[in-house]
């Protein structure tokens, strides 16, 4: 680092800020370096920004057409100059299969986080909010799938809507969503009465636009953090169904389908069903140190 | 606060507990009907199969009652189910009670032993961690714990077994017991362990411990990762409050007002733990058991839903679902009765 | 439990593994019990009027005695079985049966005239699946009580009222359906009606080899040899049926000494386990053929020069020399190999540069997309992304779609799928159950009475039709042979079915086992002559 991100340091770090801005970067930044001296959510952040490396740029590090293209005669090779990790049972280069199978877990976990979030903002925020028999019947459909298995229900949603990934990421959307919709409310009950809400609905604000942009902003940090958690979740859901052959559909190079094709031939070639499973360990990984030492950041600040 | 008071309230709660149960599980046969109903594969089909006439096809169809409105299928579904039948499995020729019933100990067996390794593990863990919070100590525990969150079931199942049962053969492989050691003790319990012991059958109690180690361990170690987990965050918020401070001024040795006192204030708090724990072992069941060839509740479930065995398939959910809602209850209601103030936030 | 179990979960990593070593190591399987391991997940019923599950049919095999038989013997000739064989009437539709003296059910009493009647009308009467195997024979709920009657204690008699090769009919009494039932067990066990249906899905009450001991679904099946059998008491006193769903662990298994027999080995494992000095791996001819069908309401796949483009865009040799290998050979005729008139017959190979140029005169100079299905278990998804990758070579992009069986069955019988990976066994041991379906379909109307595969695939076929159905009535031996060999070709060269492979069954024995029959078909898998060492 250079001179100049000491003034920056110093300004972002003043005791007594003169702005709005400056205070909240200010606190961003502090929490950043809270996050930094963290080692373990440093690691976490590491391999999550290489996973996400890896599959913005998955076509450069490897030739899309071995992820599919069968060589029949080369099947099952163990690791070598050409197939570093090896091939699988139809004689395809396991490493490129493994680094397009990045995609399709970052695909999952996005389409996922894009549809948990909104469902559950949009069951929590009005229950917390509104209160009274809203919170009610809204909190009741929430326990109803709160009560199910998470797995069984997403095991059965899966099969119900056929396999695909699509339809995986649907079914682990529909049972994924009840714990935001449940942190939604709480966090929105605890500053319903804040007096910057009074003021707004003093001013004439209508309540949906209270909701979207007084308390929603509130929401998203906490939103976030149990998002990061989840995500580790979601891949290794993602990944049981894939196991199970509910997921992604052949050629596709999803880490599930991939240990669980190899696993016939675990015993006299471990590669082609131990390296995939491997990936999806270190991916969630990843994820649960970042999401940890993000939460413990904002423990500590709140 | 009035003694009247003080028995009204938790009655309240539990009666308002009672009415949620009761939706709940009203939700939980809905939605697992409608399911059951959408999938795929024609239920039809995987009874008489491919070869049957059409006339012995629709024959079937009309048994089934699939030609009946949705609405009045799930009406006379529910009524059965309140008069506890469930049907009969098309996948085992049983009714699926039975099935329920012999399967479940198995499910039981193993999920009860991973809950055993959790807690006897993950408790002392807990504790340690959050007394040398901030130290390496602590740091380890939370980098093994997160080891666990992160670990595909299935694939540690399969390298267990690789590396545990093939190679160095120090366990027995998947199933429950030998096929040597097949029907060879009655089923009292159902819990192998246990019935082998009961017939003083020594040599099939050890095959039947040694089937169990690696699926247990495994399971185990996930759920000690959790449970070392919360009892870390609940014993960092009790090692903050002044009476741990007072006690320590006092003179009291600070391992016993770690071991004895914080912990003795989170007990309640870890109860809820322990039995959400327990149900997600139910659920880490089926993927486990598929490795394993358990033949339990996890098992028998996903069987059914690829054989599209309806009965089978809402009797299994229904039972998960229930067992869920009652260790939901139970520790519901736990936490009221200890602690009147708790409202309806607990986890 | 908790206190023990805790007490052995604490007793340190070392000490329990140490404990349970000699118990792996002790495990062998008992003298005079053959465990074999096996996926029979399929099994849903063992009652013989309503079992069609291949794994079914061989337990069923050897539990129940049959009017016919091909014995373990010489599985290629027909011998009589409860009866001798039958005399037919001059105009080939009356049958009369004489039982073999001296038979007697697994409870003692004797069997019956009366008991085999009474087993072919359960069948009609019941209406479950197999019962099209004789309703074809002109038997109604309403007439069988008439046309299959006892004459005598001994003698047997039924009429049919369908005309077909009389050959045709006795295979038909070697299969499922003409499996003897004990009427009066059945009948006591009778509820609501079902004739004993629901008893006998899970007990058995017949004189085969062996009697059920115990089905537990997914898990077993156990057997206790039945001293008095007709042909004397099986070898080995025992047979337990393993379920092992994975192929991987069934090679543990009997690697390990834990079962006798591995049925489900894969070809990779079979490669791996040859060396083993413990073990024996022995070929037996399967009757499955493997086939992909074209449905023809697509545009494309009506054109038949496409459909020939298709048939050269397949790695037969590729596939059965790689992963395939020794389970597989190339067959692409309706019939399977080893059946009466079957042909060795390929004409296909993969043949790209041909195949693109068909597809340039038909109109698809670039190709197009279509849709493939296939179920999700081995070797399906394998074959299916193998086909997809040969078949993108000449610009036909394929999108693989795999589910479980029953899901793929489901589509293909409503006519909702493009391609489809499936495979066929044949119902007898004749060649019209193949023709029926491969090469019979009279009215292609959404509403038809039967769903023949050539159906499903929207062949309409009113010629090859008729040769069908006389195929099936010819009582010249030499003349229906050349009548089956022209509707091969024509199928195999014309039809919408890719057919390419005939299945053969590697078993894994432990070295000790020998005298394992595996016959053509599950009708043919018998028990009885297998030893121990």
């Amino acid at each position: 680092m250079t001179a100049a991100p000491q003034t920056w340091r110093a300004w972002l770090l003043h005791p007594a800020p003169a702005s709005r801005r400056q205070a909240q970067l200010g606190g961003w930044f502090r929490a950043w370096l809270a996050f930094r001296r963290n080692s373990l959510a440093m690691t976490g952040l590491v391999i999550v920004a290489l996973l996400v490396l890896i599959a913005i740029f998955a076509p450069v590090l490897a030739d899309r057409n071995l992820a599919v293209q069968q060589v029949l005669e080369d099947r099952l090779q163990a690791a070598s100059a050409l197939h570093w990790f090896g091939t699988d049972e139809l004689g395809r280069d396991i490493l490129t299969r493994m680094i397009f199978g990045a995609r399709i877990t970052l695909v999952i976990v996005f389409l996922v986080s894009a549809i948990v979030v909104p469902i559950g903002l949009a069951i929590g925020l009005p229950a917390g909010y509104f209160g009274g028999w809203v919170d009610a019947v809204l909190m009741r459909i929430t326990d109803i799938f709160l009560a199910f298995p998470r797995l069984v229900l997403a095991l059965a949603f899966a099969a119900a809507l056929g396999p695909g990934i699509e339809n995986a990421v649907i079914a682990i959307a529909l049972t994924a969503w009840p714990p935001y919709a449940r942190l939604a409310r709480a966090e929105t009950m605890t500053r319903r009465n804040a007096e910057f809400i009074q003021a707004a609905k003093l001013l004439g604000a209508s309540e949906f636009r209270i909701l979207a942009t007084q308390i929603l902003p509130l929401c998203l940090p906490s939103v976030i953090i149990r998002l990061t958690l989840d995500m580790a979740g979601i891949i290794l859901t993602a990944a049981g169904l894939g196991f199970l052959g509910l997921g992604a559909q052949p050629p596709a190079a999803e880490w599930g389908a991939m240990v669980s094709s190899g696993r016939q031939v675990l015993l006299d070639q471990w590669w082609v069903a131990t390296l995939p499973g491997l990936a999806i360990f270190v991916t969630s990984l990843g994820f649960n140190l970042l999401g940890d030492g993000l939460r413990d950041v904002s423990d500590s600040r709140s | 606060m009035t003694v009247a008071r003080r028995i009204a309230a938790p009655l309240r709660k539990i009666g308002s507990l009672l009415v949620s149960v009761g939706l709940t599980f009203l939700g939980l046969t809905c939605v697992t009907f409608v399911i059951g109903r959408v999938i795929p594969i024609d239920p039809v089909l995987a009874i008489v199969g491919d070869k049957a006439s059409n006339e012995t096809y629709e024959r079937v169809r009309l048994q089934l009652g699939l030609d009946q409105p949705l609405l009045e299928q799930y009406w006379h579904y529910l009524v059965k189910v309140v008069h506890g039948e469930f049907g009969t499995s098309v996948m085992t020729a049983h009714p699926v009670l039975d099935d329920l019933l012999s399967v479940f100990p198995a499910t039981l067996e193993l999920a009860t032993l991973s809950l055993v390794i959790g807690v006897v593990g993950g408790i002392p863990l807990g504790v340690y961690a959050a007394v040398n919070r901030g130290r390496w100590q602590d740091q380890l525990i939370r980098f093994m714990s997160l080891l666990g969150y992160s670990m595909p079931v299935f694939w540690l199942g399969l390298i267990g077994l690789l590396l545990f049962y093939a190679k160095l053969g120090w366990v027995a492989g998947p199933g429950r017991v030998d096929v040597g050691f097949d029907d060879m003790v009655p089923a009292v319990t159902g819990l192998m362990t246990i019935d082998s012991l009961l017939a003083g059958e020594d040599e099939v109690f050890w095959n039947v411990l040694s089937h169990l180690v690696l699926p247990s361990s495994i399971l185990g170690y996930l759920s000690l990762a959790y449970v070392a987990r919360m009892t870390r965050s609940f014993m960092l918020s009790q090692l903050k409050q002044e009476y741990i401070l007072a006690t320590l001024a006092k003179g009291l040795s600070p391992f016993r007002v770690v071991w004895i006192h914080a912990l003795g204030n989170v007990w309640v708090q870890l109860v809820t733990v322990i039995a959400l724990t327990f149900g997600s072992l139910l659920e880490g069941a089926v993927l486990t058991e598929t490795v394993f060839a358990w033949p339990g509740l996890g098992l028998y479930l996903k069987n059914s839903l690829f054989a599209a065995d309806l009965n089978a398939v809402l009797g299994g959910t229904v039972l998960v679902g229930v067992v869920y809602i009652v260790l939901n209850m139970l520790s519901d209601v736990v936490y009221t009765l200890v602690d009147p103030r708790a409202r309806g936030q607990g986890t | 439990m908790a206190k023990i179990s805790r007490r052995q979960a604490l007793a340190g990593a070392a000490a329990v593994p140490l404990a349970l070593q000699g118990q792996a190591a002790l495990a062998a399987t008992p003298k005079d019990t053959l465990v074999v391991a096996k996926q029979i997940d399929d099994i849903i019923t063992l009652d013989p009027a309503e079992c069609y599950e291949l794994s079914g049919i061989e337990v069923a095999t050897n539990l129940y005695d049959r009017l016919l038989r091909y014995e373990a013997e010489d599985v290629t000739k027909m011998v009589g079985g409860v009866a001798n064989m039958p005399s037919v009437s001059a105009d080939g539709k009356v049958f009369t049966f004489k039982l073999k003296p001296n038979q007697k059910f697994h409870s003692g009493a004797p069997v019956t005239a009366e008991d085999c009647a009474f087993s072919l009308q359960r069948v009609v009467l019941l209406d479950k699946t197999p019962a099209f195997l004789v309703t074809q024979l002109g038997w109604t709920k309403a007439n069988v009580k008439d046309l299959v009657k006892a004459t005598a204690p001994d003698t047997l008699q039924f009429t049919i009222t369908e005309s077909y090769a009389p050959s045709m009919v006795m295979n038909l009494m070697t299969s499922i359906i003409a499996s003897v039932v004990e009427k009066k067990i059945a009948l006591a066990n009778e509820k609501d009606g079902d004739l004993g249906n629901t008893w006998l899905k899970t007990n058995s009450a017949g004189s085969g080899a062996y009697k059920l001991i115990s089905w537990k679904a997914n898990e077993s099946v156990s057997m206790e040899a039945y001293p008095g059998f007709r042909m004397g008491p099986a070898n080995l006193k025992r047979v337990v049926i393993r379920h092992v769903a994975e192929p991987q662990t069934q090679r543990l298994m009997v690697e390990k000494g834990d079962v006798d027999v591995a049925r489900d080995l894969s070809a990779d494992q079979i490669k791996a386990v040859r060396g083993n000095k413990d073990l024996r791996i022995e070929d037996f001819a399967g009757a499955n053929t493997w086939y992909l069908g074209l449905n023809m309401s697509d545009e494309r796949l009506k054109n038949e020069k496409v459909r020939t483009a298709i048939k050269m865009l397949v790695d037969y040799d590729g596939m059965v020399n790689t992963f395939l290998k020794g389970q597989f050979f190339v067959q692409q005729s309706f019939l399977p190999v080893g059946f009466f008139s079957a042909m060795k017959y390929t004409p296909f190979k993969l043949d790209v540069a041909k195949a693109k140029a068909l597809l340039a005169e038909a109109g698809y100079p670039n190709g197009f997309t279509i849709k493939l299905a296939s179920n999700n278990s081995a070797p399906g998804p394998d074959i299916a992304q193998s086909i997809q990758q040969t078949m993108g070579q000449a610009g036909i992009k394929v999108e693989i779609v795999t589910s479980d069986r029953k899901t793929v069955l489901g589509d293909y019988r409503g006519r909702k799928t493009q391609m489809t990976l499936m495979s066929w066994g044949p119902d007898y041991f004749d060649p019209h159950t193949n023709a029926d379906t491969f090469a019979r379909n009279t009215d292609d109307s959404d509403g038809a009475a039967t769903k023949p595969l050539a159906w499903r695939n929207h062949w309409s076929i009113p010629e090859i039709s008729a040769q069908t159905a006389l195929a099936a009535k010819e009582l010249d031996a030499g003349k229906r042979k050349a009548m089956y060999e022209a509707l091969q070709k024509k199928v195999t060269l014309e039809g919408p079915f890719v057919l390419m492979f005939q299945n053969v069954s590697e078993v894994t024995f432990r070295k000790n086992v020998s005298g394992f029959k595996l016959g053509i078909t599950e009708d043919l898998n018998f028990y009885r002559t297998a030893k121990k060492a």
